[in-house]
């Protein structure tokens, strides 16, 4: 459900002119409800980020976060894997 | 990693029923400037609260579609996680709430001049929502509203 609650809310910021990021960790929910960008991520669920205490881990995630919103190339709706560096 | 299979049978079968909410059209807002000049706000479904704020109402059937104002000088360590589901760990976000609201990362990409500013607050929302037609309807477009009166460039969402 907290999947979709975020598709939710980017799809509405996005509307309004803000552009968004997801993270998602379920690809099957990405996939049918379709945020605009959403980076998988394959942790489970409750770690996001991956690593609590891990400020390098948790940076790699977001880095790749905003490399999707940096990318002028793709369309709507974009979903990526996260690779580990 | 997060796969149905972490769930319990009941909950696979729920979530395997459930009547997803496609986006259609999706909406797209393109950056119009180089993040290092962009002003970012996090969204998280965690269920953080501050201590002097009410907790999500877990007896609202389909969710409590409310949200939170996290302001961005908060300290992490005093963020209360109140997600109200049985089915994942929290051990990880009581540990470290920036698992899934990174508001100590996000200053250090502002300090690196990664991202151009932090936005002045933040919103937290319990995403355990089922019936998630009031929260469409009324609680998002207010909070987008919010994002977009502070001028906020980008927001990078996180679920748990």
């Amino acid at each position: 459900m907290c999947n979709q609650a975020v598709c939710l809310v980017a799809a509405e910021l996005e509307r309004q002119g803000v552009s968004t990021v997801v993270i998602q960790l379920l690809r099957e929910v990405a996939e049918r409800v379709r945020p605009p960008r959403a980076l998988f991520v394959p942790f489970r669920h409750g770690y996001p980020l991956e690593a609590p205490g891990d400020a390098r881990r948790q940076h790699a995630v977001i880095e790749a976060a905003l490399r999707l919103l940096e990318d002028g190339t793709r369309q709507p709706p974009l979903l990526a894997d996260f690779q580990h560096c | 990693m997060g796969e149905l299979n972490e769930f319990s049978l009941a909950v696979r079968l729920f979530l395997k029923s459930y009547p997803w909410r496609r986006i259609d059209p999706v909406p797209w807002t393109p950056l119009r400037k180089p993040l290092a000049e962009c002003r970012l706000a996090l969204v998280s479904s965690a269920g953080f609260v501050l201590p002097h704020q009410p907790h999500f109402d877990e007896s609202i059937r389909g969710g409590d579609p409310s949200f939170r104002e996290i302001p961005c000088d908060t300290n992490v360590q005093t963020l209360i996680e109140t997600h109200r589901s049985e089915s994942f760990d929290h051990t990880g976000l009581r540990h470290d709430p920036n698992l899934a609201f990174p508001i100590d990362r996000v200053r250090e990409l502002a300090e690196e001049k990664r991202i151009g500013s932090v936005n002045r607050r933040h919103l937290s929302f319990m995403g355990s929502i089922t019936a998630p037609g009031r929260f469409v309807r009324d609680t998002v477009p207010e909070a987008a509203r919010w994002l977009v009166q502070d001028s906020t460039d980008v927001a990078l969402l996180v679920p748990v």
